[in-house]
């Protein structure tokens, strides 16, 4: 017998099933190939691009508080050009689709990286408007919805892959932005990024972080994330992914549930390098339970 | 390669001052792993405290497929480990992880030198290189916390101890009683491991003597396996560097290379 149907489709692309590795936790992808058939997952968003390479924030660069993880690695990568050459080729070895998540200081660099990408093999551009651990661009963009709809439409303008606006939970309302996201020209839209904060050690009174603040993720955001997709997802008409904390196949159900297309797991990633695979197993397991031959009669299902 | 293993426990006894040692069942790590790799351990019981703790090998017994760790509690997580019981229950583990030291074929003489709970891997050092002539250094706050020195001994072809407050050995910064040694003795290698501090004056050391040394690196970690770049540590020449990953380009560096200035 065969399981259910588990593919979802994002503007025209089909993904194997609905889980994707959320930014900046799964690496290139290869650095888990050891411990995770890189075929099985629907899609992988790499860590956050520039356009030169980056070295990052001093350490320390996380700490764990209840239940969650502050990061602020400021954005190390090895810039978008050794991507094209070195990762994306590595990767593509692979049935999962390649998300390119890109980072620029003003909107002309989100246009020549989204130049850069033209007649690669990436599958989709996220753009990462939501960045806290960085001093210019990054979450600056994507706390104005006004930003928001110039920044997108610009990359529209010369980006040929799918296009999917990554927001931050760090605004006053959520639904502005991601209207402003659509009526730019998004093709879907990938939430959330982490939430601001901070650890002091109270024996040197410093802060642990380096960078004296972090982004927030893990478990003790899941709540925040999940009425965050619930509300955006009333709003737009493009797909979510959505993500915050999830570790288990529940965690996805619920996501699936409040209007998300596909889900994103971070930091479970950290905790274990095969955390995707046992959510997919455990939705997977959940939908047979509940005798769903198709992921799609989940998907916005909430009951009120 | 790295491999998930999940590790019945066959021991955990205290054998210093707030210092443990975990003897864990996970044939294929003993069998592979080499001094100064890590294994990442998810701790049990309480879902809250999310990360792994990386923990380096103190030893192996590949005839009955076990590893020793070595650890000193310090926080919630060492805490919960300290109070597990054999075969209570099974630890997940993530391993062998990182870069270990790295001895060529023509080295025949070898310096361990180690500050506190950075004598722990050391040990598994003078264990698989002890065909050599190994001269270890071993220092710690007090008697109290010193540990394994009959191990190195029986190891080595001599060992040096020093603690802060003269309780056992001399009294002092171990690398102080390795200056006097060691234009006398001109090592060929030196392998160290412990506080920031000491591993400074280490590199302070093999420049002055020009003795090439390889130091571990300490640093908090989420993944252990090179995705999530929250590990980093500077690594270069002054004016030309990059942050490197402690998990997979370390944690063993070339001394010379590390550059403690970006280290706040
Ligand atoms: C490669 C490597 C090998 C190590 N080997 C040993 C060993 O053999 N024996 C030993 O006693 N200790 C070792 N340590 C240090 C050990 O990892 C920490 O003492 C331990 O993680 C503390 O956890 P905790 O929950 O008790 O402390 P908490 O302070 O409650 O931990 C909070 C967070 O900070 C991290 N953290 C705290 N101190 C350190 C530290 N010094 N280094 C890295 N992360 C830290 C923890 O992992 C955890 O994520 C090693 C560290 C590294 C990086
Ligand atoms: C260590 C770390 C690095 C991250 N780096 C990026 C990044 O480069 N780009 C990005 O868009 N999001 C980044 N994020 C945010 C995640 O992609 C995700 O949005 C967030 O962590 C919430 O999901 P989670 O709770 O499952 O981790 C990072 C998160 C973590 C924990
Ligand atoms: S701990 Fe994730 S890259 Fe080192």
């Amino acid at each position: 017998m065969n399981g259910p149907n588990l593919s979802v489709e994002i503007a025209g692309v089909t993904l194997d099933n609905p889980i994707v590795a959320a930014s900046g936790t799964f690496g290139f992808g290869i650095e888990y190939s050891d411990y995770v058939d890189l075929n099985k997952v629907g899609a992988i968003s790499v860590k956050g691009l520039t356009l030169e390479p980056r070295k990052g924030n001093p350490p320390s660069r996380i700490v764990e508080t209840p239940s969650g993880i502050l990061n602020s690695v400021g954005l190390q990568n090895p810039g978008i050009d050794h991507f094209i050459n070195h990762d994306l080729p590595m990767l593509k070895q692979y049935r999962t689709k390649v998300i390119a998540n890109i980072n620029g200081k003003t909107i002309h660099e989100y246009c020549q990286m989204a130049l850069k990408l033209q007649n690669t093999e990436v599958d989709f551009i996220e753009l990462n408007i939501s960045c806290p651990n960085v001093s210019q661009g990054g979450v600056s963009f994507g706390t104005d919805p006004d930003m928001v709809y110039r920044v997108t439409k610009a990359v529209k303008c010369c980006c040929q892959q799918p296009l999917i606006v990554k927001l931050t939970p760090n605004v006053r309302d959520i639904k502005e932005v991601a209207h402003a996201a659509e009526e730019a020209g998004a093709d879907a839209i990938s939430l959330i990024n982490t939430l601001v904060g901070m650890a002091i050690d109270i024996n040197t009174r410093k802060p642990v972080l380096a960078n004296v603040t972090g982004g927030l993720s893990g478990p003790a955001i899941k709540p925040v994330a999940l009425y965050m997709v619930w509300q955006v997802a009333q709003t737009v008409n493009i797909p979510i992914i959505g993500m915050g904390g999830i570790m288990t196949g529940e965690d996805a159900v619920e996501f699936i549930l409040a209007g998300a297309t596909a889900v994103a797991v971070g930091t479970a990633n950290l905790v274990s390098p095969t955390a995707m695979l046992d959510v997919l197993e455990e939705l997977i397991k959940y939908m047979e339970n509940h005798d769903i031959d198709d992921i799609h009669q989940l998907i916005g299902g909430l009951v009120l | 390669m790295k491999k998930r293993i999940i590790s019945p426990i066959i021991q955990n006894i205290k054998i210093a001052h707030g210092t443990y040692k975990m003897t864990l069942f996970a044939p294929y790590i003993a069998s592979n792993v080499t001094p100064g790799q890590f294994v990442h351990i998810k701790i049990p019981r309480d879902s809250s405290l999310l990360l792994r703790r990386p923990i380096s090998v103190n030893g192996v017994d590949k005839n009955n497929g076990t590893i020793d760790l070595v650890y000193r509690v310090v926080g919630k997580g060492t805490s919960l480990l300290s109070k597990l019981k054999p075969n209570e229950l099974d630890l997940d583990l993530l391993g062998p992880l990182g870069n270990g030291y790295k001895v060529e074929e023509n080295i025949k003489s070898l310096w361990l030198v180690g500050g506190g709970c950075g004598v722990a891997p050391l040990k598994l050092a003078a264990q698989k290189w002890s065909n050599l002539d190994i001269t270890a250094f071993l220092g710690f706050k007090n008697k109290s916390e010193a540990y394994q020195i009959d191990d190195f001994k029986n190891l080595c072809s001599q060992v040096f101890i020093s603690t802060d407050d003269g309780s056992l050995g001399e009294k002092g910064f171990i690398t102080h009683i390795l200056i006097k040694h060691i234009s006398e003795l001109r090592p060929k290698l030196i392998l160290g491991c412990g506080p920031i501090s000491m591993l400074k004056i280490l590199k302070q050391i093999s420049e002055r003597y020009d003795v090439p040394c390889q130091i571990s690196l300490e640093e908090r970690m989420g993944c252990g396996m090179g995705g999530c770049f929250v590990c980093s540590c500077a690594i270069g020449i002054k004016d030309s560097w990059d942050y490197k990953k402690v998990c997979t380009d370390g944690p063993v560096f070339d001394s010379r290379e590390v550059i403690f200035d970006e280290w706040p």
